[in-house]
């Protein structure tokens, strides 16, 4: 499991040198939205409006924050669970993003789109919203600040610690992990990849 | 009679949600102490550590240690010998609820309906519990629940013939789906028997027990150790990532049922469980 330091915007070859099971630090801007900001997002697009930040190389990380206290850049921030913005993510990695930030299984089409489009998925640790947003420097709304929590924010994060469970390549880091403990006698075992490597 | 003013709970309340965000209690703590222990995978142990420096900085610092600051859950346990006083306790429990998440500077995640989908931007409504019991006191449990880990919970009405055997697996097999998405290691709550809402109400309610103590009866306490091995089994591990500690406790509550019934209800709780009582 190497470390791998990567700045925003993402560039081809930083996507390239990123495999499944790195641990990943980020530094530079990225882009906060959930459910109700792809929506509006994808309805921007299908209205032929423009996104509210350039997707060429972005990376989205899906956050709702909770406020921030008095002098506070912005409250706790952990990941969000990803397997809700599926349905827009196909999109999303058309537009440009190159990487997307979460929690949690992956759809295959989502999957193969990651390496259709040469992107990858990235999970911080869920739950360790207080942890993770000392990471965060500064924090401004960009768009739908009537959403709330759940409006589109510009983060400028140095060194947010992930790590990649999807690569460019079809890499599947939660079947490579599990299938490294699960025991022979499991009633379940972890969901083998459609496809990759 | 005793009188209670439902202001006292509303107080009580909007101090509950706050201390839980901030502060897990110590069978939690414990629980995951416990986990370090166990976990054999190096990743695993890196997980664990972020999750316990997280919950540190949230206890010092008074800040939420998830930005999911979840639904309140307000379980009231109130004495038959009880005279509430001072108006609707059901206004009292959601002005409890909106008091603290804004002081707490909490999230605010409720929406007024779930297909409109607007915020109510105050947290309510608090699912609300009530039970009555012998006594003059008002017990006032709170769980502020995150939505991950409810999203993965399931209930199946299995039949009868699928027995013991059935059950497990079905329960094995919903925290297996839950993966990574339940933020693991899970508190795993599982309600056997009743009807369909009886069983998700001793689902949930199994989930305020003390963290890993088990069940009364030694032959329910065995059926919960069996299922813990197996889902440790599953190799899920920390967030998912791979290890021998998924589940940090399996709490089962069982109730008779109907003679074609067999209903199964798995509420999954993530590793962040933010609980607290006081006593009125």
């Amino acid at each position: 499991m190497a470390k791998v330091y990567i700045t925003t915007p993402l560039t081809e070859e930083q996507v390239r040198g990123v495999k499944a099971g790195d641990e990943v630090y980020i530094t530079g801007a990225i882009y906060t939205a959930r459910d109700a900001a792809h929506k509006r997002m994808i309805e921007d697009l299908e209205a032929g409006r423009s996104l509210p930040f350039d997707t060429q190389g972005a990376v989205i990380y899906y956050v709702g924050p909770t406020p921030p206290k008095p002098g506070q850049v912005i409250g706790s921030a952990g990941p969000t669970t990803s397997y809700r913005m599926d349905k827009f993510t196909p999109e999303m990695l058309r537009q440009g993003v190159k990487g997307v930030i979460g929690k949690g299984y992956r759809s295959d089409e989502v999957k193969a789109g990651f390496v259709e489009h040469g992107a990858v998925y990235l999970v911080s640790t869920g739950g360790a919203g207080a942890l993770l947003a000392r990471t965060i420097e500064q924090a401004e709304v960009v768009a739908y600040e009537d959403l709330g929590a759940e409006a589109v924010r510009r983060l400028t994060v140095k060194e947010f610690p992930t790590v990649c469970i999807h690569d460019a390549s079809g890499g599947d880091q939660y079947y490579t992990g599990q299938s490294q403990w699960v025991k022979p006698d499991a009633m379940v075992k972890p969901k083998k990849p459609e496809a990759g490597e | 009679m005793r009188d209670v003013h439902v202001d006292q709970i509303a107080e009580t309340i909007a101090r509950l949600v706050q201390d839980a965000n901030f502060k897990l209690e110590q069978d939690v703590t414990d629980a995951i102490s416990r986990a370090k222990s166990l976990e054999e995978a190096p990743v695993g142990q890196a997980i664990l550590l972020q999750i316990t420096e997280n919950y540190t900085i949230a206890d010092t610092e008074r800040v939420p240690m998830c930005q999911d600051t979840g639904v309140a859950l307000v379980f009231l346990e109130i004495g038959q010998d009880v005279h509430l006083v001072g108006g609707s306790l059901t206004e009292a429990v959601n002005r409890g609820v909106a008091t603290g998440y804004k002081e707490g500077y909490l999230r605010m995640s409720m929406l007024n309906d779930p297909i409109n989908r607007v915020n109510t931007k105050d947290n309510t409504p608090a699912m609300i519990y009530t039970d009555i019991v012998p006594g003059d006191q008002v017990k006032v449990k709170v769980d502020c629940k995150g939505g991950g880990s409810e999203n993965m919970s399931q209930l199946k009405m299995l039949p009868p013939s699928a027995g013991w055997e059935g059950a497990k697996r079905f329960i094995v097999e919903t925290v297996a789906n839950a993966g990574p998405n339940a933020c693991p290691p899970l508190i795993v709550g599982v309600g056997i028997g009743g009807n369909f809402d009886k069983s998700a109400l001793l689902a949930k309610k199994s989930l305020l027990r003390h963290v890993g103590a088990p069940h009364p009866d030694p032959e329910w306490a065995a059926r919960e150790q069996e299922l813990i091995e197996e889902i440790n089994k599953l190799g899920v591990g920390p967030m998912g990532l791979g290890g021998t500690v998924t589940a940090l406790a399996v709490h089962v509550e069982f109730f008779g049922c109907h003679i074609t019934a067999l209903p199964v209800a798995v509420n999954i709780e993530c590793h962040s469980h933010r609980h607290k009582e006081a006593v009125l």
